[in-house]
């Protein structure tokens, strides 16, 4: 996972509250491998009508918003389903973060985990944002991860972000060889608990079954 | 660090039931905070194979093949098993069924007897147990709280970590108890309950907590509407849901096929009885609910806490103050066609569905079949069981009979309508009333319309032909 300190370029105001994974990406899209991108279909039915073509006043299919590296959204953002293939959209589609006042667990979990980062701004601070983007679409805005700041005109706002998260983020890091490291402390509980608690285990199923 | 669930702890602070269930599953704690948990049970579906590619890229290998357990839900063809419409699907299949034998993990399969919904398999297997963390590649994971087990949803990077670590790392969640008291007027049930919690504090408004579900009226649901509550804490925002485990619970798992036998049995239990929240136990938050004030609930719009009672009327937005709230209810309504004020008990249907892992059990089945029995459905519909054992048991039980003379469709196990990605789907601009968990846009396929609410509920919308309180319906019938 490649390493993000400070994204700077256009921000494309989404402006919904309570936007799902199902919306990020339609269940019927998530049949095929990573490798294939899935950037096409982020928002898919949000952005295009029924017949496919492109909902021109979708903020995603606007100019300067087309390929901005940062999208600004109202509450709840990334609720419901654990699909992590949102966020595969989301990353393939080339946004690097998303600024919303609240995330769902496990989107925002997801989205660490693929390079991608979720800034969390206060209510008030996302409507600015919102209402400064539609003044000035092209407004320059800058995410800076190090200092935790997002700014944009002459304000310079701090957004939250859980402190492991950041670093991660920041060195681009991979649990998995940080988990390892722990290999020794695993097998101990393990251990112990096996002999502790030897229900925890499943039973062989019955015979009968 | 490893000190397990409640026992020689009787000394010392007031714990909560989510307190002893992490406590006794952290391997490691960083001085952030962070804790590496170690994971009693992982399922794996069709949808894992994202996770498998992550394992392969990496030439990993499955940590615990005996914790790991891989049911077919998602994608499963619901008619004509012998062949999946369209060659991708049958991949999906293929490739759990190659991932799980090739890591010597125990298969539910398309064609196993015991195969069905993940969150109905775990539980109906005796996978799923009190004290134990459980994670799965699907938000509702959550269900299995209803045990007392710490049971939730994670991305593929997590489910290629379970798989590959048998552990997650986590942060602990805030706590937070949500009270139900009273006696529930009948004909409202557990469904009722959770859409209420959600109509009442939002779809975030559980965000970052573990929520144990307390009170008279939870204590006496059986496993059943326990599961349907602890199923939909994912929609109210939380990271699990939770309910202590008691007699009603033990009974309850006693004897299914992977439960431990004789005396480790008794042993368990034991252990299990010091797992409810210590009377005097702190919580980051408190709510509670009266059940006797609780009417049949539906859903409006599309997100889960668009609910109201069955006899309110659909929100009008030029009576919002707030014009970012006024513009996301013009935007619901014109998704879901409807008009501002509206009756909702006057909003006609056009299908019904009856499944999903929130409401596919047995006793969801014999509540629908209750208000259908003798009686016609007006518009088609759906009805899929939550696993092929449930099936069995209700066409045993002739239900199957009182769905079909109805005339709706009675077909196979899996995930089906609720999730739309088996081919079985809602078509454009239609009208469901659905007793599953989201009514997000285009949930139940490209611009279908959901309405939620409980499976009797669902029966009574079928005979009336729009959204109608089942309370009447029940008049005379057990």
């Amino acid at each position: 996972m490649k390493p993000l300190t400070r994204i700077a370029g256009q921000a494309c105001p989404l402006g919904l509250a309570n936007v799902d994974t199902d919306q990020l990406i339609p269940a019927r899209f998530m049949k095929r491998p990573r490798s294939e991108g899935y950037g096409s279909f982020l928002m898919h039915d949000l952005r295009r009508d029924e017949a496919g073509a492109e909902r021109p006043e979708f903020p995603l299919n606007r100019e300067p918003w087309r390929s901005a590296p940062i999208l600004v959204a109202r509450r709840n953002f990334g609720s419901g389903s654990s699909r992590e293939a949102a966020v595969y959209a989301l990353a393939d589609h080339g946004f690097d973060v998303v600024i919303a006042p609240t995330f769902g667990d496990i989107f925002a979990s997801n989205a660490v985990k693929n390079g991608v980062l979720p800034a969390v701004l206060g209510e008030d601070e996302v409507e600015d944002l919102l209402a400064a983007l539609a003044g000035t679409p092209d407004l320059a805005v800058t995410v800076d991860l190090g200092a935790q700041t997002v700014s944009w005109g002459n304000r310079c706002v701090a957004f939250a972000i859980d402190p492991v998260w950041r670093e991660q983020l920041l060195n681009g890091w991979d649990d998995i060889d940080v988990t390892r490291s722990f290999a020794g402390e695993i097998l101990r509980y393990r251990t112990a608990t096996e002999t502790e608690r030897p229900w925890m285990r499943p039973a062989g199923p019955s015979p009968d079954r | 660090m490893t000190g397990s669930a409640g026992r020689g702890e009787t000394v010392g602070r007031p714990r909560s039931l989510f307190d002893k269930l992490w406590s006794s599953h952290v391997v490691v704690e960083r001085p952030s905070g962070d804790a590496l948990l170690w994971i009693d049970r992982h399922f794996v579906h069709e949808g894992s194979f994202h996770a498998f590619n992550q394992l392969q890229a990496r030439s990993g290998t499955v940590a615990e093949p005996g914790l790991t357990f891989g049911v077919a839900d998602h994608y499963v063809p619901t008619r004509n098993r012998d062949r999946a419409e369209q060659p991708e699907i049958a991949r999906m299949i293929d490739d759990l069924g190659s991932n799980t034998a090739r890591h010597g993990i125990e298969l539910f399969g398309m064609h196993d007897a015991r195969q069905g919904i993940v969150h109905v398999v775990g539980p109906e297997q005796g996978l799923t147990l009190p004290g134990l963390t459980m994670v799965c590649g699907d938000s509702h994971t959550s269900t299995h709280g209803a045990f007392g087990a710490y049971a939730f949803g994670i991305g593929a990077s997590e489910v290629a970590h379970v798989l590959m670590t048998q552990t997650l790392w986590q942060k602990k969640p805030k706590t937070m108890r949500i009270r139900i008291d009273g006696t529930p007027i009948a004909g409202v049930g557990a469904k009722d309950f959770i859409l209420s919690i959600i109509a009442r504090i939002g779809a975030d408004g559980a965000r970052g907590h573990a929520v144990e579900y307390a009170g008279a009226a939870v204590q006496a649901l059986p496993m059943a509407g326990r599961m349907t509550m602890c199923n939909m804490s994912i929609e109210a925002g939380a990271r699990c849901g939770l309910i202590a485990p008691d007699e009603t619970t033990f009974r309850w798992i006693e004897g299914r096929p992977f439960v431990p036998k004789g005396d480790v049995f008794a042993r368990a239990v034991e252990d299990w009885r010091r797992l409810p929240s210590d009377e005097d136990a702190a919580f980051d938050r408190e709510i509670s609910l009266d059940a006797a004030r609780i009417a049949p609930v539906v859903t409006w719009g599309t997100s889960p806490e668009d609910a109201l009672p069955i006899d309110g009327h659909v929100p009008d937005p030029a009576r919002e103050t707030d014009e970012g709230r006024a513009a996301t209810l013009r935007d619901a309504l014109d998704y879901m066609g409807l008009r501002a004020g509206q009756k909702l008990s006057d909003i006609a249907i056009d299908r019904v569905f009856i499944g999903s892992c929130t409401n596919a059990r047995i006793e969801d089945l014999r509540a629908a079949a209750s208000v259908l029995s003798g009686r016609k459905a007006k518009v088609p519909g759906l009805v899929s069981p939550g696993s092929s054992l449930v099936k069995r048991q209700a066409e045993e039980e002739g239900l199957d009979r009182i769905f079909t003379e109805a005339g709706l469709d009675w077909v196979e196990a899996g995930c089906s309508m609720c999730v739309g990605m088996n081919g079985d789907t809602v078509p454009a601009g239609e009208r469901c009333a659905s007793t599953t968990n989201r009514n997000f846009r285009g949930r139940q396929g490209p611009g279908a319309r959901t309405h939620l609410m409980s499976p009797a509920m669902v029966a009574a919308a079928a005979v009336a032909g729009r959204l109608a309180d089942v309370r009447p319906m029940l008049e005379g019938r057990s």
